[in-house]
């Protein structure tokens, strides 16, 4: 094929892969990181709806929780295909981490296989069961798809999570991995904080995002019952979920704190080690890696680490190792920035929440103010912000380690050249992927409200209608 | 220990390949059914027989790589680096392929129906292309061992990859027909029936004859795997020619029961051939299932995982099956009187 090597040689020579590869991960993964909590949570909350709807016979729950399984099914497709292509890219973009390390990374995702498919199944079943189930049956349908999805996302959760405390494996003299412990890679150290910051993300998160689109309707004056029904179910879901997550993530930060000192010194911007660290607000690293601007909170980093110790307790710096096996100054920059994002979003929303669950304690209603509607048409946003800078925070943080401290990010990228061009396809591909999943949502949206209009929606068990084929008696 | 895994790898390569492959090979026959009026009925038939199933049916590609990147790393890391370019042309082919579907169940007006249509039917042929030449390119040894990558474009632009993906667009039609004739005879639709009866017995002619004349394709081209076809994996060669040419029998007496069975089998048995001729190499010549193994604990997980899966998941993947073949699971809850209708006045418009 010399054509070809002919119109690529001048074209693809001196590019190197790894910065590629890595910003294709990243958009794939940021991309469907999006799609894992609607996928977690909204079943949830679809489940919450039925349960409502057949229990007291609440015809607006009903409606909400088969419309929302209607949307469900867009974004559960987008989440599948957007997943495939994420075990395409482990050959695609990391051949070499595969090669030496996929005996003990795989493992969880054999497991996550199962609860994919048990999740595939069962959505289906539930999405396109409602008019011939009978009603208990059919929301018993949907119960598998809950659990499934937090089950799936602890499987890929603690693959990565691996990848942060990779135990379990003995590796010879040549590197070859020679025995792998299936128990220790899958329950290893860093996975139960992990696993659980993320689900209770995908709770948060997905609560937020439903919330914030009832938010918007209730603003635009559709403050019918079913408005404010969509509106409470996602958003209590992310009023139990926010308080919950502060403190997990507390701990996972003091865990980071006692296993991945570096990637600690990252998140609080922490140049040399000592005690009596402040907690920075902002703020970067200038070239030669002194800590610029933003505020300081005097001792505020070392009470935080250890409570016990208070100022006095010791902040291992960046300095603590030589300076390739840290994250360049830079990758400091983004992952301190992406910390105090996540931090400070989540405590925005946290405060959201209990503005919410005051007026509930004392005034049995929600909010009356707009402004906890306008706060709450954009919660979904902003959670969305957090989620994603929470996971830049955990993956920028490892660098320049894909294994930690086993193996280098740069030895494991493919050597193909031509990754910039996939790169390049990726990018437009999922902008006009995105672009159009939020278009169809919208449209959907719209035509349910037309069909409200003209009151042309059926109640969902209602009579089956005539149709071409002979009706066939379940069970 | 590796043979088991290797055995499991099988089962879910060749499952993918039945399931997925009649789903793609749907996509072949939305594709040529005509324009928006003529192609009215038959789409309706193969939305009607795919929208349950097809994400389900996707997850055996996802099960069989991860039974490779677990059980056999070396390989895979080959396979990414070597075939990158129909790989990734695969990945994206999926993307739209999916998305574009569930955005046309989705969407209401005919012209955004006949896009999402397009660029559904068009990433049907092109991903079991590309699979197909991937496949074509292991089987004839161009994949080397150790991490390595060969060439990354003769190793799928070569006779035997070109044969294979060929093979497997024209296998998966073949599938198609077959159930789709079997899911119009559920809906009491004779036309139909008639249509995709005809279709089958095409596809079968055409598939055969890929079949047939891929054989010298490998005798000049990947000789290791022409032995193999030739000697050992020589009863399954001949089986799946029975069933190919049972199925075409069964169309022609227009018999419902059997042809689902015999198309399964002609295929199954192709595949089965294919891993036989190979075996006992991952990677023909350069890599065995045993080398490449990665350790016990690692297979054992992923034996105890696909223990499970037949407890578990079989069970579920059956249960969706039977509703979806009783037609319990028609258009998702939708009315479908109000669809029409809107599909109708859009159209006007």
């Amino acid at each position: 094929m010399t054509v070809f090597d002919a119109l690529s040689a001048p074209m693809l020579a001196d590019v190197n892969p790894v910065p590629w590869a890595r910003s294709q991960m990243a958009f794939t993964l940021g991309f469907h990181i999006i799609l894992v909590p609607l996928g977690v949570s909204w079943a949830v909350m679809t489940l919450i709806a039925n349960y409502r709807g057949i229990k007291h016979d609440d015809a607006d729950a009903l409606r909400l929780a088969q419309q929302w399984s209607k949307y469900m099914a867009v974004t559960f497709a987008v989440g599948a295909v957007t997943g495939t292509v994420l075990s395409f890219e482990f050959a695609l973009l990391w051949p070499r981490f595969m090669g030496q390390w996929g005996a003990a990374f795989g493992v969880p995702f054999a497991f996550e296989g199962l609860f994919f498919f048990a999740e595939a199944v069962f959505i289906s079943v539930y999405i396109f069961g409602w008019r011939r189930l009978k009603p208990w049956a059919h929301f018993w349908t949907g119960v598998p798809i809950a659990v499934a999805g937090v089950f799936g996302s602890i499987s890929v959760v603690a693959a990565n999570a691996w990848m942060n405390a990779p135990e379990g494996v003995t590796v010879d003299s040549s590197g070859k991995v020679t025995d792998v412990d299936p128990m220790a890679v899958m329950f290893n150290s860093a996975m139960p904080l992990m696993a659980a910051h993320m689900v209770v993300a995908a709770y948060l998160v997905g609560g937020f995002l439903v919330a914030s689109v009832y938010a918007v309707g209730m603003l635009r004056g559709r403050r019918d019952r079913y408005h404010r029904l969509g509106f409470i179910i996602g958003f209590t879901v992310a009023a139990i979920a926010t308080p919950i997550q502060m403190g997990v993530g507390d701990g996972l930060a003091r865990w980071v704190f006692d296993n991945q000192p570096v990637k600690f010194a990252a998140i609080e911007m922490v140049p040399t080690t000592g005690s009596d660290v402040p907690e920075t607000m902002f703020g970067h690293l200038n070239s030669s890696g002194e800590v610029v601007g933003g505020l300081p909170i005097p001792g505020l980093a070392s009470i935080l680490s250890d409570p016990g110790t208070g100022t006095s307790t010791v902040v291992q710096g960046l300095d603590s190792v030589p300076s390739d096996e840290r994250p360049t100054n830079s990758e400091v920059n983004v992952v301190h920035l992406a910390w105090d994002v996540m931090v400070g979003l989540g405590t925005l929303l946290f405060l959201l929440t209990l503005w919410y669950w005051a007026s509930w304690i004392f005034r049995r209603d929600l909010p009356k103010s707009k402004w906890f509607l306008r706060a709450a048409a954009v919660s979904g946003g902003l959670a969305v912000i957090s989620l994603e800078a929470g996971w830049t925070v955990s993956e920028v943080g490892r660098q320049p380690w894909i294994v930690y401290e086993k193996m280098r990010v740069e030895d494991a990228a493919t050597g193909n050249t031509g990754i910039w061009i996939t790169f390049v396809g990726v990018l437009v591909l999922y902008v006009g992927l995105g672009a159009t999943t939020i278009l169809v949502l919208r449209g959907m949206s719209r035509r349910f409200h037309r069909q409200e209009l003209a009151d042309e929606l059926g109640v969902p068990y209602g009579p089956a209608e005539p149709s071409d084929k002979p009706e066939v008696p379940v069970g | 220990m590796s043979t088991t895994a290797a055995i499991i790898l099988f089962a879910a390569v060749a499952t993918y390949a039945i399931f997925g492959g009649a789903d793609f090979g749907a996509g072949f026959w939305d594709l040529v059914a005509g324009g928006t009026d003529r192609g009215e009925r038959p789409r309706e038939v193969i939305d009607h027989a795919i929208a349950p199933v097809w994400e389900a049916n996707h997850v055996w590609l996802i099960f069989s790589f991860v039974v490779l990147w677990t059980c056999f790393p070396e390989a895979y890391a080959s396979i990414g680096l070597t075939l990158f370019v129909p790989l990734t042309l695969a990945a994206f082919g999926i993307v739209l392929r999916g998305a574009s579907f569930a955005f046309r169940k989705a969407v209401y007006r005919t012209r955004d129906q006949r896009n999402f249509g397009a660029a559904f039917a068009v990433s049907s042929i092109l991903v079991p292309y590309c699979l197909g030449a991937v496949v074509g390119a292991i089987a004839s040894g161009r994949v080397p061992s150790g991490g390595r990558a060969g060439d990354p474009w003769d190793s799928w632009v070569n006779p035997t990859s070109i044969m294979t993906g060929i093979l497997a667009v024209c296998v998966a039609a073949y599938l198609a027909a077959v159930f789709l004739a079997i899911d119009a005879h559920r809906l009491s639709d004779e036309a139909m029936v008639a249509y995709f009866r005809a279709r089958a017995t095409a596809a079968s002619v055409v598939a055969g004859i890929t079949a047939f004349l891929g054989l010298f394709v490998l005798r000049s081209d990947a000789t290791f795997l022409f032995d193999g076809m030739t000697t050992r994996a020589l009863p399954l060669v001949i089986l799946s020619a029975i069933g190919g040419l049972g199925s075409l029998w069964l169309l022609r007496k227009r018999s419902s029961r059997g042809t689902r069975p015999a198309a399964v089998a002609a295929v199954g048995s192709l595949l089965l051939a294919w891993a036989v001729a190979q075996w006992d190499y991952i990677l023909p010549e350069t890599l065995t299932v045993a080398a490449a193994a990665a350790p016990t604990g690692t297979i054992t997980a992923v034996l105890v995982a696909a223990g499970l899966a037949v407890v578990v998941i079989l069970p579920a993947f059956i249960l969706l099956y039977v509703l979806d073949q009783k037609g319990l699971l028609p258009e998702e809850g939708v009315d479908t009187g109000s669809r029409s209708v809107e599909a109708r006045s859009d159209s006007i418009r």
